[in-house]
């Protein structure tokens, strides 16, 4: 028994001094100087065009995720071709890869002394952004979708066709609805990552205030060039917020996928 | 066992070569991993032997290279070990303990993951950076560095431990017991051995991201060349100073071990499943 209470006293310190206690702490330096003084910081010319920047970018990335992630998982959860070992592989390569790596990456390929030769003037703008977030959060809907697809098999889809349903109609009734909550559990990951990103956009990205700057941005020039401690804790109490909000998503449709 | 749980319906090769999206989704999905993923990294690639493999060794062998990435390596194995403990005894406490708030504790675990990189960097400066209220000053220090690491790698083993441990076998730990062996004894002999694979896991994993880690890093651990700078850290700074090909260099090297650690693991867990 007290060796019990010992391992949960371990185990509750370790994640109070690691996690809890500084959370709390950038609450209260938040909040101590009252609400006021936090919407103010919060709602700068410079922080509302960083809120919307990534507001922005989350509304490019996601449909693009959903769009091209539904199609490869349909083709590595049905498809047998040769090469599919190496896609899975590919897939997951960003787990892998620093975001920094990502940055060096698309500055190398899509910039001016990149393999394309500056073709596509992406680097230092939004498409940049963009590419950098579909990046990092590419393996998201296709590692959420694909098990699904796979659980449910073809039969219903095969008995949809033989009773004369094109293959779109089998696929938004028969296929969307049966993997809508591993395709929300994707999104809700990719949202919360491309809010997140940080590595890969201070490569890609200018950084300018007011045009190129997100939320993540925004708290490490406004902690490290403006020396605005406050400015940057009330910039990441609101990516706090996001991320909560996320949290408590992602706990839902976890219940409703174990249901 | 595996290959049987992917149906294949027979009358149907043609159009299987794509799956339901056939050739055409087959294609795009190709193209598409190939422009956002594939192509990049193999332009990272190709810069970093621009100057053969001399001229790659030189960038990552320069003082400052070799030694983040020295450093690099050596705190994220100490941080993957850190976690192996620490996370089993978290994983631990969530499945055989029981006291009012578990869930909440349970759900705090996930946390790191949803929140914002460089929002752990600036919540750890809060309580440990150069305004401590508690006297703690770590900024621009190595405990910084592997504090910023332990906290955004602290999901990695305790999530993969967890399952393991609900389905541990309990009635082989009553024998154990009954036969006179303490706590200690029937968890090394009887809990540990199941639990291995899920421990390799999720080492691998943290040690993974931890080797690539930026965000968490770049506030609390202040970024001195030969002291605190992480691999990703010089990275960015070259691409910074426009030196493009060491960074694509030091990039390399530092995929090419996290790669080698994660193929060593796969292996490795593969290898204790058969055997």
């Amino acid at each position: 028994m007290s060796t019990r209470i010992a391992l949960r006293s371990v185990a509750l310190t370790y994640l109070g001094v690691l996690v809890v206690v500084p959370l709390a702490m950038i609450f209260y330096r938040t909040f101590e100087d009252g609400f006021v003084a936090f919407f103010e910081s919060v709602t700068t010319p410079a922080a509302i065009s960083a809120i919307s920047l990534s507001l922005t970018i989350v509304a490019i990335v996601v449909p693009l995720n959903v769009v091209f992630g539904l199609v490869t998982a349909l083709a590595l959860a049905r498809g047998n071709f040769p090469g599919k070992g190496l896609l899975q592989a590919v897939v997951d390569l960003p787990f892998a890869v620093s975001p920094v790596i990502v940055g060096v990456a698309l500055i190398l390929f899509w910039g001016n002394d990149g393999w394309l030769g500056g073709a596509f003037p992406v680097i230092f703008s939004l498409p940049g952004m963009v590419l950098a977030t579909v990046f990092v959060t590419l393996p998201f809907v296709v590692r959420e979708v694909e098990p699904v697809l796979r659980e449910i098999g073809t039969e219903q889809e095969e008995a949809a066709s033989t009773l004369g349903a094109s293959r779109w109609q089998t696929f938004w009734r028969i296929t969307l609805p049966a993997i809508r909550v591993g395709v929300g559990y994707g999104v809700v990951l990719t949202v919360a990552r491309s809010l997140g990103e940080f590595g890969a956009l201070t490569v890609v990205a200018g950084g300018v205030a007011g045009e190129s700057q997100t939320l993540t941005l925004l708290v490490h020039a406004r902690y490290i060039d403006d020396h605005n401690t406050f400015g940057a804790y009330s910039a990441a109490t609101v990516l706090m917020g996001l991320a909560l909000v996320t949290l408590v998503l992602m706990t839902l449709l976890e219940r409703r996928r174990e249901a | 066992m595996a290959s049987l749980a992917v149906p294949k319906p027979p009358a149907r090769t043609r159009r299987s070569l794509g799956g339901g999206v056939g050739p055409i989704g087959l294609g795009v999905a190709t193209l598409w991993l190939s422009l956002i993923v594939l192509l990049p990294l193999a332009a990272v690639l190709t810069k970093s032997l621009e100057g053969g493999l001399g001229g790659f060794w030189d960038a990552i062998s320069a003082p400052s290279a070799r030694y983040a990435l020295l450093l690099t390596t050596a705190i994220s194995a100490l941080v993957a070990l850190i976690n192996v403990v620490t996370g089993t005894l978290i994983a631990w406490v969530l499945v055989r303990d029981d006291f009012r708030g578990k869930s909440l504790v349970n759900a705090i675990i996930d946390l790191p993951f949803a929140l914002p990189t460089i929002v752990a960097s600036i919540v750890l400066l809060s309580l440990y950076g150069p305004r401590s209220p508690v006297g703690i000053h770590l900024y621009a220090t190595k405990p910084a560095v592997i504090l910023a690491l332990a906290f955004v790698t602290l999901p990695f083993v305790v999530r993969s431990v967890q399952p393991v441990l609900m389905e541990v076998d309990r009635e082989a730990e009553q024998a154990a017991a009954s036969l006179g062996a303490s706590g200690w004894t029937t968890f090394r002999r009887i809990i540990l051995p199941a639990l291995y694979p899920a421990l390799l896991g999720g080492a691998g994993l943290a040690f993974a991201r931890a080797i690539g880690e930026f965000g968490s890093v770049v506030l609390i651990g202040g970024g001195i060349p030969r002291d605190t700078e992480v691999a990703s850290q010089y990275i960015a700074k070259q691409i910074e100073t426009d030196r493009p090909a060491s960074a694509a260099a030091v990039s390399v090297a530092l995929l090419l071990i996290s790669f080698a650690v994660l193929f060593a693991i796969r292996w490795f867990t593969k290898r204790k499943d058969v055997g």
